[in-house]
């Protein structure tokens, strides 16, 4: 019953939670989810099936009786079949015992790690356009973001220049997340050793989401966790989400030292408990026979991103070329619209869904992300109608 | 196996235009290529993959595992081809294990294909056995599923 005199429900909201604004492809979503017949460049999720092995090793995990809790930190058989598969694919062992976690996807791996690593006022540095929850789970454990901007002209590489703008006294951590959503771009490792040699020159700790890492189109990838002396600093940041198509498994697993790794077990622990134990089975399976599922997969986004590419040349639209990921963040500044406008006008006029590059960041104005995480079909008559949009627009 | 073959593979009608811009070549080597894989024999042909269960046509198809004696110097393969030779014979495979020959055989009804069987198939000379198995539905053909297409369940703007 409301009392006089009693504060506004709003009001009682934690300041920090509720200055922080919804995500942006949120309030899109819900503009696109009312029109029907829309094509979709708007999805951040493969449209592939997760793999048939896979799906049925769940149903069988499911009448095996796997639906109890398991470990906090995961499967032990799980945390050893990923020790092999990063210590193959990424370089650095880790011990199952002590240096895996298996969490609820990166997003709750991430969450983790920033709990456990900052203090109130500690800063992050992360480089924007990003992902849309870093800043606000930077805020929600307390911390204070510092965005550096990337931008089309540097390929959305991150340099130590920009870094060592950013970099003060207070900051712990530094984010990282190639290849890249929104923008598709990677880092090379000699540019990723100028990136290792400032960490290490500021002593700063490296939370590196590699969530894409499977998904390059023209070179293999590295991790910055390979490098020479990064391993004890870094918390590696993996999931099935993207290679394998499993999404809605919402799994994934943080790597990095025991201590490290025990601080974010503990916040887990406290609060998730443990990831769901048969998709905890499922992955056991996606990382018995790797290569096969995402070879196929890999080989589709790459034509597809090559269709795309071809065509915004064609159209003589900018964008930076993507080398990994499935997201291509073209340059829309020469219309004279936000972005935001840019991607409702298109959906009215020409029932194609874009995400407005400011979700990514600030920095992300003047740009839309295209997500080519649908079928080759769908993408040959979403760009004629592109084409048709910004002809009316120049 | 070449990119280029993977495509056609599963879907014969792409343009060379739009393969050319999937592999981001010219149009024009695309052609060549195509050219020269049918020239050498390695496309064989183009087919419409078809769910015949909804067309009902009154078709039956047969497998049939087929026993031989090979050949001295000809080995299977000369059995094999005047097997195959046969417009009854839609497929025809050497395998290994119990049987040596695996045929699958089309006709108006089972009438014709047991006939088929009895007057053409077990009277070659080197054909010692053959056991047949009629096909009753199809469920997956050439790595597509015969099952209706689902929607796309993905939530239209995520990030």
């Amino acid at each position: 019953m409301k009392t006089s005199g009693s504060r506004s429900l709003p009001s009682r909201i934690a300041d920090h939670v509720r200055d922080i604004p919804r995500s942006g492809i949120r309030d899109f979503f819900d503009i696109v989810s009312t029109m029907q017949d829309v094509i979709s460049l708007g999805i951040g999720e493969p449209d592939f099936d997760t793999p048939w092995h896979v799906r049925e090793s769940t149903v069988f995990a499911l009448e095996r009786g796997a639906t109890h809790y398991t470990s906090n930190l995961g499967y032990l058989e799980l945390r050893r079949a990923i020790a092999g598969y990063v210590g193959r694919q990424f370089g650095p062992g880790y011990d199952p015992e002590r240096e895996i976690l298996v969490t609820v996807g990166v997003s709750e791996a991430l969450d983790l790690a920033l709990r456990a690593l900052l203090n109130p006022g500690d800063e992050v540095l992360y480089h924007e356009p990003c992902y849309v929850s870093y800043r606000a789970t930077i805020l929600f454990a307390h911390g204070v973001p510092r965005a550096v901007t990337t931008s089309a002209a540097d390929g959305f590489r991150l340099t130590r220049a920009m870094l060592e703008r950013h970099v003060t006294p207070r900051t712990k951590v530094l984010m990282l997340n190639y290849p890249n959503n929104p923008t598709g771009a990677v880092m090379p490792r000699a540019e990723l050793e100028e990136i290792a040699a400032f960490a290490e020159a500021h002593d700063l700790l490296v939370i590196t989401d590699e969530i894409y890492a499977e998904l390059t189109f023209d070179d293999a990838h590295t991790s910055i966790v390979s490098l020479p002396g990064l391993r004890e600093r870094t918390i590696f940041l993996h999931g099935f989400s993207k290679a394998w198509a499993m999404t809605g498994y919402r799994l994934g697993y943080a790597c990095g030292p025991a201590e490290l790794i025990e601080a974010m077990m503990k916040v887990h622990q406290y609060t998730m408990l443990c990831a769901s134990s048969f998709a905890q089975k499922a992955a056991i399976e996606a990382l018995a026979h790797p290569q096969a599922d995402i070879e196929g997969m890999v080989a589709e986004y790459r034509r597809r991103r090559n269709v795309v590419m071809q065509a915004f040349d064609d159209m003589d639209l900018p964008c930076s070329r993507p080398l990994g990921a499935f997201y291509a963040f073209p340059d829309i500044r020469k219309f004279g619209l936000s972005s935001k406008d840019f991607a409702l006008r298109l959906l009215q006029e020409e029932k194609v869904a874009v995400v407005p590059g400011s979700a990514f960041g600030d920095c992300g104005e003047g740009h839309v992300r295209c997500a080519y995480a649908t079928s080759l079909d769908n993408i040959r008559e979403a760009l004629p109608r592109l084409r048709r949009f910004i002809g009316r627009l120049a | 196996m070449d990119e280029l073959l993977k495509i056609l593979q599963s879907n014969a009608l792409e343009s060379h235009a739009n393969i050319a811009r999937m592999l981001n070549v010219p149009a024009a080597e695309v052609a060549r290529r195509v050219a020269a894989y049918e020239r050498d024999g390695v496309i064989r042909g183009y087919q419409a993959i078809l769910n015949e269960d909804q067309l009902d046509l009154d078709t039956v198809t047969a497998v049939i595992e087929v026993k031989v004696t090979p050949e001295r110097e000809g080995g299977f393969n000369r059995i094999a081809e005047r097997i195959s030779r046969f417009p009854e014979v839609r497929s025809a495979y050497l395998m290994s294990g119990t049987y040596d020959l695996l045929i699958f055989v089309e006709g108006p009804n089972l009438q014709r294909v047991a006939a088929f069987v009895s007057e053409k198939l077990a009277t070659i000379n080197g054909v010692l056995s053959t056991s047949t198995h009629f096909m009753l539905k199809t469920y997956k053909r050439l790595g597509v599923l015969m099952e209706s297409r689902h929607e796309d369940e993905r939530l239209t703007v995520s990030p």
